[in-house]
């Protein structure tokens, strides 16, 4: 009556890994646009922008992923549209990873030191130009590996998703140890997935941090 | 009626009470027992013995990359499965305290680094036995050398027990899916506990600051 654990479910299990990818993928990339509107709020130097951004990322932080969720996936039903589950995730991913982005963003722009900037201004160059030729690609060295460290926690986050309905690894392992009845085989296979994942992202960003670190500016 | 009714919700206010309480002794259980776990793992990953800081850091690296909500499943409906009953209260702190302990591992360990090899040498030398070296020497002042470490872990943990709310336990975020089922008042009940967070984070930030700057300035008057 029961299946048994198999080849099959892990199959099964692999398939819907591509959910749970997709999804942290499209909360990366929502995220980083996100998450350098954050910064440059953060750095304009504009007190009432700054304020804005300071709250957006003081609430995000300070309550539960999850409550963030249910609140994207209720009030959006709420106004009436009928978004798909992934949809719903998506948003609230993004406006999750938005926050964490920014102040990582904001951290490494602002460890790029005042006398760049000086010096790019007294050479005639203008703010922006400054920014995207001088700043950014300093800021890049420092940034990039919390970003890919963020990621790890983006890809476990997204098993968030499963609680509001989107069938990513973490629901498929529900759905196939209630088929099977055995849990421990189930969740387990499941862990594995996400560790062969995350503590690959997690070693990437390891050796960026050293790479960048001894590699001359 | 409005886009919002709060009504239904604000007449359980109790509910949210019993809640955010629960959400408290869990989180603050979790940071007492996970922070003896990682005293241990930390113990475990600084030792000569390849074997225990082999385990310790195997352990770390497990936690710290799976999501917690698998492991919840894993010891709520994976112990059963191998004859461990066992409630949801007890998973809820469990989970909780071994998702904490390897934050707290890793957060003690640099700790311990803080504190010179040659103030241990020279406790050593001095005819303590290696575990009076780790007490005396080591432990007490990385303790609190990572209060601030400590602390805002401590909120994090608290973000992170509204996932045991998945098994069902009542804390502040299961208090929501209740009453949400009960009024259909979804957005509504969610918001509120929102909320409900954010004052808790609010609160435990400024009181651990305030505490935090007493201790420092007595760390300044020492020196």
């Amino acid at each position: 009556m029961f299946q048994t654990f198999g080849l099959n479910h892990v199959g099964f299990l692999l398939q819907s890994t591509t959910w749970t990818l997709l999804l942290s993928a499209i909360a990366l990339v929502g995220g980083a646009v996100g998450g350098a509107l954050i910064a440059l709020m953060r750095i304009s130097g504009n007190r009432w922008v700054d304020g804005i951004a300071r709250v957006y990322i003081y609430v995000l932080q300070g309550t539960p992923l999850l409550v963030t969720l249910f609140i994207v996936y209720f009030g959006i039903a709420g106004l009436g549209f009928d978004l798909p589950a992934l949809a719903a995730a998506a948003i609230g991913f993004t406006l999750y990873s938005g926050a964490f982005l920014g102040e990582i963003w904001r951290g490494a722009v602002q460890s790029v030191g005042r006398g760049q900037w000086e010096g790019a201004f007294a050479l005639g160059l203008g703010w922006w130009r400054t920014m995207q030729k001088i700043v950014v690609p300093q800021a890049v060295r420092v940034a990039l590996p919390p970003t890919v460290g963020f990621c790890v926690q983006l890809v476990k986050n997204t098993a968030l998703a499963s609680i509001v309905g989107f069938i990513e690894l973490t629901r498929a392992g529900q759905i196939v140890s209630s088929a099977t009845f055995q849990p421990l085989q189930v969740y387990l296979c499941v862990a594995a997935i996400y560790f062969a994942i995350c503590s690959t992202l997690a070693y990437a960003s390891r050796r960026l941090e050293q790479r960048l670190a001894t590699t001359p500016a | 009626m409005g886009y919002l009714d709060f009504s239904g919700i604000l007449s359980r206010s109790d509910l949210f009470v019993h809640g955010a309480l629960l959400t408290l002794i869990l989180s603050a259980s979790a940071l007492v027992l996970g922070t003896m776990l990682g005293m241990v793992g930390a113990a475990m990953r600084r030792s000569r013995s390849r074997i225990l800081s082999g385990i310790a850091m195997g352990y770390v690296e497990l936690i710290r990359n799976t999501p917690f909500l698998v492991q919840i499943y894993i010891v709520y409906f994976g112990l059963p499965a191998v004859g461990l009953r066992i409630s949801e209260m007890a998973a809820a702190v469990l989970s909780l305290t071994l998702y904490a302990g390897a934050y707290l591992t890793e957060i003690i360990r640099a700790g311990i680094d803080t504190v010179g090899k040659g103030q241990r040498e020279a406790a050593l030398a001095l005819g303590l036995r290696p575990h009076q070296v780790f007490r005396h020497v080591v432990l007490v002042p990385a303790l609190s050398a990572i209060y601030p470490a400590l602390t805002s872990q401590f909120v994090l943990i608290m973000l992170a027990s509204s996932v045991v709310s998945a098994i069902s336990v009542p804390e502040l975020t299961g208090v929501a899916n209740d009453i949400q089922g009960q009024t259909f008042r979804s957005l509504e009940a969610y918001l509120v506990v929102a909320a409900l967070y954010l004052g808790l984070t609010a609160v435990f930030k400024t009181a651990f600051g305030a505490v935090d700057r007493s201790l420092f300035t007595f760390r300044a008057a020492e020196r």
